[in-house]
């Protein structure tokens, strides 16, 4: 039977870290994850800022998180979709690809977040063929060529000064009048002569044949829309919590983040929650890392109370 | 090389005789970056699925690599990784940048899928 102590869903590295930490406490694990294991880390080229470790890939960081939960004995699922779920029921339940069914006694929530896309006509298409979400990867295919950096936090504006490596001009398109990213990557990008500014304006649609060719822009103030032809879009517009399947079912706040207390749990008894895609400030490796480490040392508190009450309702009944 | 657990081409030579010893081939050519790695991730996975396929990947930077990135399928991609399916040593698809495992799978069910089916049942 496909029954574990407890389930996780998602692998990055609050997932990764309440693993190991149960795991290692002798606690059956399943580790469901939806896409590639390492979540974000695996975007990240370089992390500098993980105590004891000088500079590792992220890539790095999440491989040798995910043998070590492994090497503890958690088992891990990756690329998998969760068709179905019950968190009220005993034991809570996971439908697994329309067929595969495990089940639980304790669930702990660390789905993260994704990069927000601007969701409007040709982004899908264009894809790979102009539109791109990944500074580092692509940003040499558009060497010498015009490109738009769509965005207003510190990652489009730092992204955009870098990809003036490669490209001839750079045209930040940001749908406010000011920008949110800190001032010394706006100074960078305002003393930067291949750097161009269209501001309160938004991208409405994407134009080409077989690669991207223009794009329609509409000014938010005078709803005025014109079109402008362009080789690249790079879009870097946040992120957005990876929480819809629990809509209705967890309790989340405006932002659609999990809401936990303390000790990370969340409104359901036994369901923990960890990571980017709980309600908080700060979005690090390392703080999803102490929330995965509270996560699982409550889960593994919450499994002894209920396995101990599991006993007691077995005396009363025999 | 990549580091991978897949079939590495580190050449124009093992990318043909790779194409002329296998009926169907996916090969993931691209760098260890964030758009590469799920792919392969995802690629590493289908091995044990789809026994009939031959998955492999190439170092988008070799000058060899030309195989693909010269490819007229691959002319206006501008996104990591490049991912080309062959069938008997043509090009039957190829797509640009990250790809989920439903959109890989789709296309294996589409491209090389049938036809396994079609001769198990002969
Ligand atoms: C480009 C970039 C650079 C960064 N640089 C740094 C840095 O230098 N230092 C630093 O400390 N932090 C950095 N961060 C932030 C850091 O990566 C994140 O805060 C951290 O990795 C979040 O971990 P997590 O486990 O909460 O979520 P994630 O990493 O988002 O992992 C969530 C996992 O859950 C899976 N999942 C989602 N939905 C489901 C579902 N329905 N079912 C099953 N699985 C699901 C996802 O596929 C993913 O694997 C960076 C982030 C980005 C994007």
């Amino acid at each position: 039977m496909n029954h574990y102590d407890a389930i996780i869903v998602g692998a990055g590295a609050a997932g990764l870290t309440a693993g190991i930490y149960l795991s290692r406490a002798k606690v059956k694990t399943l580790i469901l994850n939806e896409g590639a294991v390492g979540g974000q880390m695996v975007l990240t080229h370089e992390i500098a800022n993980y105590p004891g470790i000088e500079s590792i890939s992220g890539y790095e960081l999440a491989r040798n998180m995910k043998l070590q939960a492994q090497k503890f004995g958690a088992v891990i699922k990756s690329n998998i979709k969760i068709t179905s779920f019950d968190l009220y029921s005993n034991p809570k339940r996971f439908i697994v690809n329309g067929k595969e069914e495990y089940t639980s006694d304790v669930v702990i929530i660390t789905t993260g977040g994704r990069s927000r896309t601007l969701g409007v006509p040709g982004e899908n298409e264009f894809k790979g063929k102009g539109i791109s979400y990944c500074a580092t990867c692509d940003g040499d295919f558009f060497q010498d060529k015009e490109i738009i950096v769509v965005g207003g936090g510190n990652s489009a504006l730092e992204e955009a000064s870098s990809l003036t490596k490669y490209a001839s001009k750079v045209t930040i398109v940001h749908q406010f009048d000011h920008f949110q990213a800190f001032e010394h990557y706006v100074n960078e990008a305002k003393a930067n002569p291949k750097i161009d500014f269209i501001m309160e304006s938004k991208i409405i649609e994407f134009i080409g044949g077989e690669k991207l060719e223009k794009v329609k822009i509409q000014n938010q103030k005078t709803s005025e829309i014109f079109e402008k032809d362009i080789d690249g879009v790079f879009i870097f517009i946040g992120y957005v919590p990876n929480t819809e399947m629990f809509e209705g079912i967890i309790e989340l706040n405006q932002y659609k983040e999990i809401v936990v207390d303390k000790n990370m749990a969340t409104n359901i008894p036994g369901v923990y929650a960890a990571g980017d895609s709980i309600a908080k400030r700060y979005r690090q490796v390392t703080t999803a890392v102490g929330e995965g480490t509270v996560a699982a040392l409550s889960a593994a508190e919450y499994l002894n109370k209920f396995e101990k009450a599991e006993l007691a309702a077995e005396e009363v009944t025999s | 090389m990549l580091r991978t657990n897949l079939t590495h081409i580190l050449s124009e030579q093992e990318h043909a005789k790779l194409l002329q010893e296998n009926e169907n081939v996916m090969v993931c050519c691209g760098r260890m970056g964030p758009m590469c790695i799920p792919v392969y991730e995802v690629m590493e996975e289908l091995e044990n699925e789809y026994p009939h396929v031959k998955f492999a990947d190439m170092e988008f930077d070799i000058p060899d690599a030309r195989v693909i990135r010269d490819l007229p399928e691959c002319r206006n991609f501008a996104g990591l990784p490049f991912v080309v399916y062959y069938k008997n040593g043509k090009v039957v698809k190829a797509t640009s940048s990250i790809q989920s495992r439903e959109q890989i799978t789709s296309i294996l069910d589409q491209y090389f899928g049938q036809e396994v089916k079609e001769a198990a049942s002969k």
